[in-house]
């Protein structure tokens, strides 16, 4: 575990030369007489392309300039050069803040932005103008999930630092924020990572010692997951090169919950780090419906034109995505996780979930 | 008042036309239909020949108007009986022209034309004359014309035999005091007027802005309005009728007075820039004898020779000495004075002329007063009157509506906009006799509207710097108060103490002009 101890670290060091050099380029600017500007990647959707070596969407080769020579583009320039300002302080002082805290703080500085999609906006161009997600400078969203299981996680955090904590004493389940996120894996024995759409789930998963029986960390991704569990995520597959197996819904929805852990989201495209190209999508499949004769809805117009939406998205190549999305198309169906509780409140655990792992194993 | 002008022009008056019944008949005609309508008129007329009057001999005027009720007449109702009273400081009438100056009503065309407010001077009499039909009460002029001695008088008109009576006569002490003083009383109606003659006195003052006017009504409210500037137009120079504006009974006129001689000769002396080459060319070309004496025409051969004058194309133009613009210096004092505007403009058009009457237009503009409302307002003045009636069917109206597009000047339409127009001329081509508004010839349409279109220009112009300066400021503003955070940013950034030194970037910008970047 030592050699992984220091990633948290290492990494908010290089963001903060990033942010550093960001200063350099404005100050000498200015310094020689020329007003500063600034080249970011464009995010248009004409510049979102899919990468197949890294299995993500990436953002293409356009780019867009914003020059504090121009007047239209001085205020978002200078509100930028603000957030870099904003996020070395918090990266220095080792302080976290929410997308609402950044709205609110600029108003300190006169830098105050129109509402909180500008501030919102300004974020990701930081995001990629570093290539690095607003988690790595200290900003956070709203949203929280959470994880359970036998790993022991030490805080960089102040106050806590050196720290440790077992994410199994807390019954509920340990809460994925910037702590969590930023703290160095300690120890552990664990085999695998589930991570499991549903709370109500996550909590039956936890009473029926699966983290015991299969050596498990469990993760509520509440959701479609937020940021922050997705780079947990990743980092407990390429840090302690556990697999992970991700449960949700058996509906469009749910089977692309399990493509954003694996492929990213097509709006993060300008970051990295944040897939986790080795997980594995156990359920619930369109064909498990038939299969284990499951309480059923039909699927309504939303779900069938969704299903259309993904058979033309590059991340659904491959053959079991498009053999479940062809079986949901054909027998138009869905069925909640909650659906297993037909056969008893632990037949998820007891039958399915053997299943499902053994067929990961042998595939 | 009215009698300088009378007496001034009284030699070339040459009949007493028509009697005081006659206008009696046509009181309708001149604006005295209705006790509101006269009321406002009596006041125009007597104002106008008091301003008239002291323009005449370069006198800065100093008019008081007073309109009171009369004696008994207070708790009275509208229409009732209202005493007016007017006192200028002209040049005064002598006593013995007095009576017949205001009591009695010549009829003629004059020979000479010059600009004047007043065609025939038969307003401020026929004010005078509705007054005594109305209340029968006798007209009080006062007037000095030396400041020592003042005349005192009381008539009433015989209005069967034309003919002044004096009921009273008596030489005051006139205190230093020169000018006039009128007083009659009238019926009339200021409850339904005091609008208009409030009105009338403010666009006077705009287009008088060297007179000194007030004005007191029954209330007891007062308007006062101070002058702006010691300068005054140049006084109209008389001339001799163009040959183009003559009709038959102008020339029959003419050589009644004729003591004799040729026709070229007769030409040459009456009529305007006709000199004996053209006077002989004219004659000869139209088969008229130029030594024949103009007495011998039969009525016949006068009308082929009016025919004639019209036709014939190479009279000199008429020139404007006798026409007396306010000029682009007082017009915009008046304009300033009166409408505080935040931008003005005039343009004084070169002199014109349509049917041998010279005409000189002039427009003035006040943008963005706060005097008057938001939108588009036209003032109309026609030798110095204010129109204020029929505004609709007016020329000026015409030109803007029909030849104007004011989004071409990209007026903000949130902005007060008054366009005035004045037309000099010795002869205004009204369309009615009520005189309130201008028929459209061609030729004035003409110059109003590339008048119109010159104050546009003036202010497209100033709009256009005005929003370049506001844009630039407003991008400067925007620089200074970024490039300082940027420069704050960066050196903290970067680990700096101090701002890097950002006033060379200032310095570019100012420089920079629109569109540069």
């Amino acid at each position: 575990m030592r050699e992984t101890r220091k990633v948290s670290e290492q990494r908010k060091e290089e963001v903060f030369k990033q942010l550093r050099e960001l200063g350099r380029d404005a100050y000498e600017a200015i310094e020689g007489g020329r007003f500063p500007e600034i080249t970011l990647p464009s995010r248009s959707v004409k510049n979102i392309v899919y990468d197949e070596a890294l299995r993500q969407f990436i953002l293409g080769a356009s780019s867009v300039k914003r020059s504090s020579h121009n007047v239209k583009h001085i205020r978002p320039y200078t509100q930028l050069l603000w957030l870099a300002f904003f996020s070395q302080q918090l990266v220095r002082e080792k302080k976290t803040s929410t997308l609402r805290d950044v709205y609110y703080s600029a108003q300190a500085y006169n830098t105050e932005f129109a509402d909180q999609d500008e501030s919102d906006e300004t974020i990701t161009d930081l995001e990629t103008a570093l290539m690095k997600a607003r988690e790595d400078f200290n900003i956070y969203p709203e949203e929280r999930s959470s994880i359970f299981g036998n790993l022991t996680v030490e805080y960089t955090i102040p106050g806590y630092e050196g720290r440790r904590l077992d994410l199994t004493s807390h019954p509920d389940g340990v809460m994925i924020g910037p702590a969590l996120t930023t703290a160095e894996f300690a120890d552990t024995d664990a085999e695998m990572v589930i991570a499991i759409e549903k709370g109500g789930l996550f909590t039956r998963f936890i009473e029926e010692n699966v983290h015991k029986k299969h050596k498990a960390i469990l993760i509520n991704t509440a959701g479609q997951p937020p940021r922050s569990t997705r780079y947990i995520i990743r980092r407990l597959n390429q840090e302690l090169h556990l697999p992970v197996y991700v449960m949700a819904d058996g509906d469009p929805w749910g089977c692309h919950i399990a493509m954003v852990i694996i492929s990213g989201s097509a709006n993060a495209a300008h970051l990295r780090e944040l897939t986790t190209p080795d997980a594995r999508w156990i359920g619930v499949w369109a064909s498990d419906i038939n299969k284990y004769k499951l309480p059923h809805d039909k699927l309504n117009e939303l779900d069938v034109k969704r299903l259309y939406e993904l058979q033309k998205d590059p991340r659904y190549e491959e053959k079991l995505w498009r053999d479940e999305i062809d079986c949901f198309l054909k027998y138009r169906k869905k069925a909640e996780l909650e659906a297993f509780a037909r056969y008893g409140l632990t037949y998820i655990v007891d039958k399915y979930l053997p299943d499902k792992l053994e067929w990961a194993k042998s595939h | 008042m009215a009698g300088e002008r009378f007496c001034h022009r009284a030699t070339f008056l040459s009949q007493r036309l028509a009697p005081l019944t006659s206008f009696y008949r046509n009181r309708d005609l001149a604006g005295f239909s209705n006790p509101s309508r006269a009321l406002y008129s009596a006041v125009r007329e007597l104002l106008e020949n008091s301003l008239d009057s002291c323009e005449l001999f370069s006198i800065q005027p100093e008019v008081y108007v007073r309109i009171s009720s009369a004696p008994g007449e207070e708790d009275k109702p509208d229409p009732r009986r209202y005493a007016l009273l007017i006192r200028d400081n002209g040049s005064g009438v002598d006593a013995e022209h007095i009576p017949r100056a205001f009591g009695r009503i010549f009829y003629g065309s004059k020979y000479k034309l010059r600009q004047a407010r007043g065609m025939f001077g038969m307003g401020g009499t026929m004010a005078v004359l509705y007054g005594q039909i109305t209340t029968n009460r006798p007209l009080e002029v006062v007037s000095s014309t030396d400041g020592v001695k003042a005349h005192d008088f009381l008539i009433t008109i015989d209005i069967e035999r034309n003919n002044p009576v004096i009921l009273k006569h008596e030489v005051v002490d006139a205190k230093g005091w020169r000018g006039t003083q009128v007083r009659i009383e009238l019926e009339g109606d200021y409850l339904r007027s005091a609008n208009k003659i409030q009105d009338y006195f403010r666009e006077s003052a705009l287009v008088t802005p060297y007179a000194d006017l007030t004005f007191v009504d029954p209330t007891g409210k007062l308007l006062a309005f101070r002058r702006g500037t010691e300068e005054m137009p140049e006084p109209p120079k008389e001339t001799l009728p163009h040959p183009h504006g003559l009709d038959v009974e102008a020339v029959k006129r003419l050589i009644r007075g004729w003591k004799g001689g040729s026709m070229a000769r007769f030409m040459v002396r009456n009529f305007h820039r006709v000199g004996d080459k053209i006077a002989k060319d004219f004659l000869s070309s139209s088969g008229f004898d130029p030594d024949a004496d103009p007495r011998t025409l039969t009525n016949e051969e006068l009308v082929k020779f009016t025919e004639a004058l019209h036709a014939y194309e190479k009279f000199l133009p008429p020139d404007a000495r006798c026409l007396s613009p306010l000029g682009e210096k007082i017009f915009t004092t008046g304009i300033v004075k009166e409408l505080s505007p935040e931008f003005s403009a005039v343009a004084v058009r070169d002199p014109a002329a349509y049917s041998g009457y010279p005409f000189i237009v002039e427009v003035g503009l006040a943008y963005g007063s706060r005097a008057v409302p938001t939108g588009l307002r036209l003032l109309r003045f026609a030798n110095r009157i204010p129109l204020l009636y029929d505004e609709g069917s007016d020329v000026s109206w015409k030109v803007i509506n029909e030849e104007i597009d004011l989004k071409r000047y990209r007026v903000p339409t949130d902005s007060s906009l008054v366009i005035i127009t004045h037309l000099c001329s010795t002869r205004i081509p009204y369309k009615t006799v009520g005189k309130e508004y201008i028929a459209d010839r061609p030729e004035v349409e003409r110059e109003l509207r590339n008048g119109i279109r010159e104050v546009l220009r003036r202010l497209q112009l100033y709009l256009s710097r005005k929003g370049t300066m506001e844009r630039q400021v407003k991008r400067m503003s925007i620089y200074a108060k970024y490039i300082p955070m940027i420069a704050r940013f960066s050196a903290s950034l970067y680990g700096k103490k101090k701002s890097p030194s950002y006033s060379r970037l200032l310095g570019q910008v100012a420089g920079v002009e629109e569109g540069e970047e």
